[in-house]
């Protein structure tokens, strides 16, 4: 009976308590840089795309929301000709980030994707596609890995790094 | 108020009719409702107002509620509907209705010998009804409240020696089936031989 | 003059009564925001005072559907009577000495038989919604009002009998030297539970009790029938506080202010504090429920009348 009181009297104190709630459309949430929101896809510091056409994301997507096409340049360097999300089935589980060999495609802390048409919800490249280099600033995926042309295998050229051996990659 | 009476007894007598003759329970209850509030209107313009709303709170408020649960937990089906129907024939209200009329018209009889009804007389207030019970009438209030007593601990009775005689074997019951399975009833994985392996 | 002023007086409460019930679901609703740490509706009008004009137009044009198992004349019959005997209660309620509709000289009486009345609205609800949950709401509200209704009623004796009066009038009037709420303090407080449980407010909610019948007795309703039940709760607990007030804080009765602003600042106090325990109190077992009705709350009142009684007499 005294600790129905208590708790009555508790919850009227709360009349001068500070309100959580966060007032959206004026007063944005603060969203973690590392945010699982709409998918990007990233560029080289120099400016070429990270994508190579590897098919990864597309096949650990759960929902089957990824679809792309890969193509070669005249120089042999794989990249997606197109490259579609939907975005009506994405869960932004964040699996393609993870399975990305290259830090192409990243999730950003962006949620303000909503549209009246269904249609609209799907992106293709040119609306996925930013100038930058995303999360990860430095990172130049073809500058670790090196380049293998004709004539020259990986790491043979001056001042190359040598090829890092995979299996010395120990956590 | 004549107006107000004669129109509360009209709806009286034919909310009563339509008591004895609807054939689903709910409905027939929901006019004796209507019934017993049209005759605390008539209690009420006879110049009883306390006995109007007594008869409000406990006939139509309390007692019928009860009614009303009861008849909902039975959940009477069309079944019954059928045996009302059956109970409606002639043959079964014939003699009931001729005994009533005679009555009805003893009571007319009376009504106009004795001239007109006594009709507005002085309001009743409460403290007249509550001076009258218990003053002359106190032994009648007094037996009243004893066979209500007693009726109260024979129903506490009652209920306390059924509810005894029906959890204790359950009890057991379903002990003896938890040691015979000698687990859970409840296992994952029970239905399946995948799980053994 | 003469006959008009009945009518204005009947026109006046109807309205001002209907809309504080409405004004009532915005109220509740940023009162229980306040409560959790919440803002509540603010965005419709000034304060979100529009949210209750928006909830009526979509409550008016939502499909009023009729399930083809209920039982038809009853299922559409009971919301109505949950309104009409609230609103009858109003006619007796003493707002101030000249706004009262009718003064009635058994006014606590006819409140008691009106609100043991609305017991068939969630009853017949329940029943003639032909759903399991629905039933069992229903036999819930049943056995639920029909206890407590007992103690309420016995509660009030109290105050008659220090009234020597069934008029809420001269009940009010009664209470110029003293408001009963200090002699009869344990009145007080029973009146208040089965006001609780007479409005089926949250304490007492089992009748309804969404997280485990569903809606209970209104499942089965939609569109205005189920704005019948809506207005009807909170009517209730308009009508429940402003009897509170006058029972037994004095009604009118105070000074410097006019008495009609007395009146409404007793009324709305009881309001928030209706809201404020829902907001902390949680729901109680069905048979916690029951036991706390026939074993601690009807013997506190009949000790209440016969220590009132016997002091009543002793004074004399």
């Amino acid at each position: 009976m005294l600790s129905l009181l208590r708790t009555i009297w508790d919850v009227l104190l709360h009349t001068f308590h500070h309100r959580v709630t966060v007032q959206y459309p004026e007063q944005k949430a603060y969203l973690a840089p590392r945010y699982r929101g709409r998918i990007i896809l990233s560029r080289d510091p120099d400016g070429g795309e990270r994508c190579v056409g590897c098919y990864l994301c597309a096949a650990v997507c759960p929902v089957d929301c990824i679809a792309l096409q890969a193509t070669e340049d005249k120089n042999g360097r794989r990249f997606p000709e197109w490259f579609r999300i939907n975005f009506s089935r994405c869960i932004f589980c964040g699996f393609c980030e993870d399975a990305c060999p290259t830090y192409a495609i990243q999730l950003t802390p962006d949620v303000e994707m909503s549209e009246y048409h269904r249609q609209n919800m799907i992106y293709e490249k040119e609306h996925l596609l930013i100038d930058g280099p995303g999360k990860y600033p430095g990172y130049n995926y073809w500058r670790v890995c090196g380049v293998a042309i004709r004539g020259k295998d990986k790491a043979e050229a001056e001042h190359e790094a040598p090829v890092t051996d995979l299996h010395t990659l120990m956590p | 108020m004549d107006a107000v009476f004669y129109i509360a007894a009209a709806v009286a007598i034919l909310a009563t009719i339509m008591v004895i003759t609807r054939l689903n329970a709910v409905h027939a209850l929901l006019y004796l409702i209507v019934s017993l509030l049209s005759v605390a209107v008539v209690f009420y313009t006879l110049g009883a107002p306390f006995i109007a709303a007594l008869e409000a709170i406990i006939y139509a408020g309390a007692i019928m509620v009860l009614f009303v649960f009861v008849v909902m937990m039975l959940n009477l089906g069309t079944k019954t509907m059928d045996t009302e129907r059956t109970w409606l024939r002639p043959r079964m209200w014939m003699g009931p209705c001729i005994l009533t009329a005679i009555l009805i018209a003893e009571v007319a009889y009376l009504l106009f010998k004795a001239g007109a009804a006594t009709q507005g007389a002085a309001a009743v207030v409460p403290k007249q009804v509550g001076i009258a019970l218990f003053g002359p009438y106190v032994i009648g209030v007094e037996l009243a409240s004893m066979l209500l007593l007693g009726a109260l601990v024979g129903a506490y009775h009652l209920g306390v020696g059924k509810r005894e005689r029906l959890e204790t074997p359950d009890v057991i019951d379903s002990d003896a089936t938890r040691t015979a399975s000698g687990r859970n009833p409840v296992r994952p994985g029970a239905g399946g031989s995948s799980s053994a392996a | 003059m003469t006959s008009f002023y009945p009518i204005a007086i009947i026109i006046g409460v109807l309205i001002v009564a209907l809309s504080i019930a409405s004004g009532l679901i915005w109220l509740e609703r940023r009162l229980l925001a306040l409560w959790q740490d919440r803002y509540g509706p603010n965005r419709v009008g000034p304060f979100g005072l529009l949210q209750v004009v928006a909830d009526m137009i979509k409550i008016f044009t939502k499909e009023d559907w009729i399930p083809p198992f209920a039982d038809k004349p009853v299922f559409v019959f009971a919301p109505a009577i949950i309104v009409v005997t609230v609103l009858m209660t109003f006619a007796v309620l003493p707002i101030t000495p000249r706004i009262i509709v009718t003064n009635l000289n058994i006014g606590l009486l006819f409140f008691l038989a009106m609100s043991s009345l609305g017991v068939y609205s969630v009853v017949l609800a329940g029943w003639s919604s032909n759903n399991k949950y629905s039933l069992l709401g229903g036999v819930r509200a049943a056995a639920q009002m029909l206890s407590y209704e007992v103690f309420m009623g016995l509660s009030l004796m109290g105050v008659v009998v220090l009234t020597g009066s069934f008029d809420l009038s001269k009940i009010v009037e009664a209470q110029r030297k003293m408001w009963f709420v200090i002699p009869q303090f344990v009145g007080f407080v029973l009146f208040l539970i089965a006001g609780l449980a007479e409005t089926r407010r949250l304490p007492f909610d089992l009748p309804e009790a969404e997280s485990e019948l569903v809606a209970g007795y209104h499942s089965e309703y939609s569109g205005m029938k189920f704005g019948m039940f809506f207005v009807g709760e909170y009517l209730g607990v308009t009508l429940i506080s402003a009897l509170i007030a006058v029972l037994f804080l004095g009604g009118w009765l105070g000074p410097c202010l006019p008495p009609i602003i007395w009146f409404f600042i007793k009324m709305f106090l009881f309001i928030c504090f209706f809201i404020l325990l829902r907001a902390s109190l949680p729901r109680p077992r069905f048979d916690q429920l029951m036991s706390w009705g026939w074993k601690l709350m009807l013997p506190l009142a009949l000790a209440n009348i016969l220590v009132t009684g016997a002091v009543v007499l002793a004074h004399r």
